[in-house]
């Protein structure tokens, strides 16, 4: 069917569906509830993905609370700008391919999105359904729904492709962002290569968020839906150093997008953090979820820990608290500096991680780790915190209590405190620009650099974000790069 | 890709393996290294480049099973294939005419410093080689290494081959008799600790190349981080090579025992 006809709003069908209840009789409804593995069940199989996804019937109930509104807000909070509206009444129609065909206009990765995005504070934070003292649309679990059912249902929606123009472009990275990029070049009709310097294509979405928030095999679906597309993707290649820029432009390519992901894991620098048993959440998560460690037949190691201490609120700090339960710990704790009000990761994760049993520290702060006669981590030394002034993020900044000390046998720590930009590419590139924290400097419209060639966008500009802010940043570099090719 | 060219022994568990990776062997320079996986459950190992050939496209590689991993690197056939060879990766030796270089090399670590003799040598230093190892079995590559060197010391620890004792030993006789402007030092850490302590003792500038463990290699993860004149540094990204008189060897040593 017609495109615009599946998510035109004033298409028959359309008003029809609007017709058939009241806004009163929709927000009556209550929002759905995820279906869940219960926490002693799911923190015993690491595989297994703790959200279930929604019935047909639970999909369809939800679908039926979106008000449609003339002028839906939920889709000025969506970084990549998919029509929710659109796509929503398709569900509550029952056509659900037509729903995934109206995401796809607009993202590469729903699969991927719906089930990692931070719905509260972009899409669903803007439904009509806040300001009637109701609960917004399950947005995020219906964006899922369409992909999984689309997936399941093996009708994959063809998507609608330009005529080939034979021009190279090279994506360095393979995450969200390089993915969204290259589908949205390979529409336009680019012959596009992706390069990922791991042994795996899918970038964070594969080494960082683990199976039981995002199954590896829903990225290989992803990732399959490119190839098909014509996408080409080069594994154990590293731009900047198993092939320069130079080799790219002999090579034919006409530009580059620049993905290269946040690479570089932050540490505190206090005493003992070198210590065995202290490590970044990069490498814990590396190799449990790229790795297999732990799995039979798996060759990589990783220590256990009985008592794990991360360090860090954010869905990284989250996401290896909960992997350390489902190693085995007896007791697995989040520390953090401020409160549970300004932790940035998604308030679904943090549910999950306290019905899991994990403890929060709040407005604690490590200082210091004291190891035993090995070398291995046995104590960390946590100050205690009160909330003072707002800083410039607006957040509360928290300050040290005078003398209030605590120290907490571990066995285990994880510092998920952030991360810097890679650093392999800029420095193999001599005409770009950098900022101060190390990132690319680009035109915040157009994610082009310094040097013409280069585009950029994700963490390596952003120095650690989101997913979905990785993937805008590939949809607008696509249509910019696109828009400068086109002008040449 | 990533095939076995060919295949030989050093001695019963060092092997040298020549490897088809032809974009690498055109990108790498003396004191890059690789990571290689076997299989598709294997670890990602770090392996510093002995060798490489642009016309052929290979890249050599120097192995000591020691683990399971490098055990099953060693026991691949000419034929057979590495699942997966990225690189070059970390920075490359800083090459330059610095006058009289010492190189000295222990078991394996001869392998990564035979092309830092070579750079040293073509950059017109005078360039003095002392190899050590246990026993005469486990001194490698030394027709190699005499042939861009301007003398070769050996020493072993039992004195079959070459003078009896340590590799400082030998090192310490060469600065005795000469001006020695730069020592390079690669080989097991306790060894490059005493290099770099007694090279401290003569004020002589010192590079040593570490070899952590390390994941993927490429900055991402940071287990191969060490304290550097205080610092955190990342092998992989920042090394492999730094100033030895910097290098905290203590907190080396603990932290190459992670996984024991």
């Amino acid at each position: 069917m017609d495109i615009d006809y599946i998510s035109n709003r004033d298409a028959e069908w359309r008003q029809q569906l609007r017709a058939k209840a009241s806004a009163k009789e929709r927000v009556a409804v209550q929002r759905v509830k995820m279906p869940e593995l219960s926490p002693s069940y799911r923190v015993t199989h690491r595989l297994e993905e703790v959200n279930q996804g929604l019935t047909v019937e639970m999909a369809r109930n939800e679908a039926f609370r979106c008000l449609d509104c003339p002028n839906p807000q939920c889709v000025t909070g969506c970084p990549v700008s998919i029509d929710i509206p659109g796509f929503i009444k398709n569900i509550e129609r029952g056509d659900f391919s037509e729903a995934i065909r109206v995401i796809n206009r607009t993202s590469t990765l729903p699969a991927v999105c719906g089930r990692v995005c931070p719905q509260e504070k972009q899409c669903e934070s803007k439904c009509i359904h806040l300001k009637m003292n109701s609960q917004p649309v399950a947005i995020g679990y219906l964006e899922r729904f369409a992909a999984d059912s689309s997936r399941l249902s093996g009708d994959k929606p063809m998507q609608e492709l330009e005529n080939r123009n034979g021009i190279k472009i090279a994506v360095a990275g393979s995450g969200p962002s390089g993915l969204s990029f290259a589908g949205d070049m390979v529409k336009l009709g680019y012959d596009v290569t992706v390069f990922e310097a791991l042994h795996e294509i899918g970038g964070v979405l594969k080494y960082g968020i683990p199976e039981f928030r995002l199954p590896n095999a829903i990225v290989d679906e992803e990732i399959s839906a490119l190839q098909s597309m014509g996408v080409k993707f080069v594994k154990n290649t590293i731009i900047g150093k198993t092939v320069s820029i130079d080799d790219l432009k002999a090579d034919g390519y006409k530009a580059i997008y620049v993905a290269s992901g946040a690479g570089l894991p932050r540490f505190m620098n206090i005493p003992g953090e070198n210590l065995n048993g202290v490590m970044s959440s990069n490498e814990y998560l590396t190799r449990i979820n790229l790795m297999g460690a732990g799995l039979p037949d798996h060759d990589t190691p990783v220590l256990g820990g009985k008592v794990v201490a991360v360090i860090g609120g954010g869905n990284t700090a989250m996401d290896s608290v909960r992997t350390a339960l489902r190693m085995g710990a007896d007791r697995a704790m989040i520390i953090y500096r401020r409160t549970e009000d300004e932790m940035p990761a998604r308030k679904e994760e943090i549910k999950h991680a306290k019905e899991e049993g994990v403890e929060f520290l709040t407005l604690h702060n490590p200082v210091k780790y004291i190891g035993d006669d090995n070398g291995r981590v046995a104590v960390m030394k946590l100050q205690k915190m009160e909330l003072g002034q707002p800083d410039e993020s607006g957040r509360r900044s928290p300050v040290p209590i005078d003398g209030a000390f605590e120290e907490i046998p571990v066995d285990l720590v994880i510092v998920s405190v952030g991360v810097s930009p890679n650093p392999i590419i800029p420095e193999s590139v001599n005409d770009l620009e950098m900022s101060k924290r190390h990132t690319i400097v680009v035109d915040d419209t157009s994610m082009q650099s310094s040097n013409p060639f280069i585009f950029a966008g994700g963490d390596i500009v952003r120095g650690g974000a989101t997913v979905i802010l990785a993937m805008g940043d590939g949809k607008r570099a696509a249509e910019n790069m696109h828009r400068f090719l086109s002008q040449k | 890709m990533y095939k076995i060219l060919e295949k030989s022994y050093f001695s019963d568990n060092v092997v040298k393996l020549v490897v088809e990776a032809p974009r690498i062997a055109k990108a790498r320079r003396a004191g890059h290294f690789v990571i290689v996986r076997v299989g598709d459950n294997g670890e990602r190992i770090p392996l510093t480049i002995a060798d490489a050939d642009t016309d052929r496209g290979t890249i050599t590689l120097v192995v000591q099973a020691v683990g399971n991993s490098t055990r099953k690197i060693c026991a691949l056939r000419p034929g057979e294939s590495f699942t997966d060879v990225v690189g070059p990766l970390g920075k490359a030796t800083h090459i330059g005419r610095f006058g009289t270089v010492v190189c000295c090399g222990g078991g394996v670590g001869v392998a990564p410093l035979l092309p830092i003799i070579k750079a040293m040598k073509a950059a017109g230093n005078k360039v003095i080689s002392v190899l050590a190892a246990r026993t005469k079995d486990l001194i490698i590559l030394e027709n190699e290494v005499r042939r861009y060197s301007d003398e070769v010391i050996i020493m072993t620890d039992d004195g079959s081959y070459g003078n009896k004792g340590l590799v400082t030993f030998g090192v310490e006789q060469v600065i005795n008799r000469e001006q020695v402007d730069l020592v390079v030092t690669i080989g097991p850490a306790i060894m490059m600790k005493f290099v770099s302590m007694l090279t401290k003792k003569y004020d002589i500038p010192t590079v040593c190349s570490l070899n952590t463990i390390m994941v993927d290699g490429t900055g991402m993860c940071g287990a191969c981080r060490i304290s550097v004149g205080g610092a955190t540094k990342f092998v992989c990204v920042d090394g492999p090579e730094f100033n030895a008189h910097e290098v905290d060897f203590d907190e080396l040593l603990l932290r190459l025992k992670a996984y024991n």
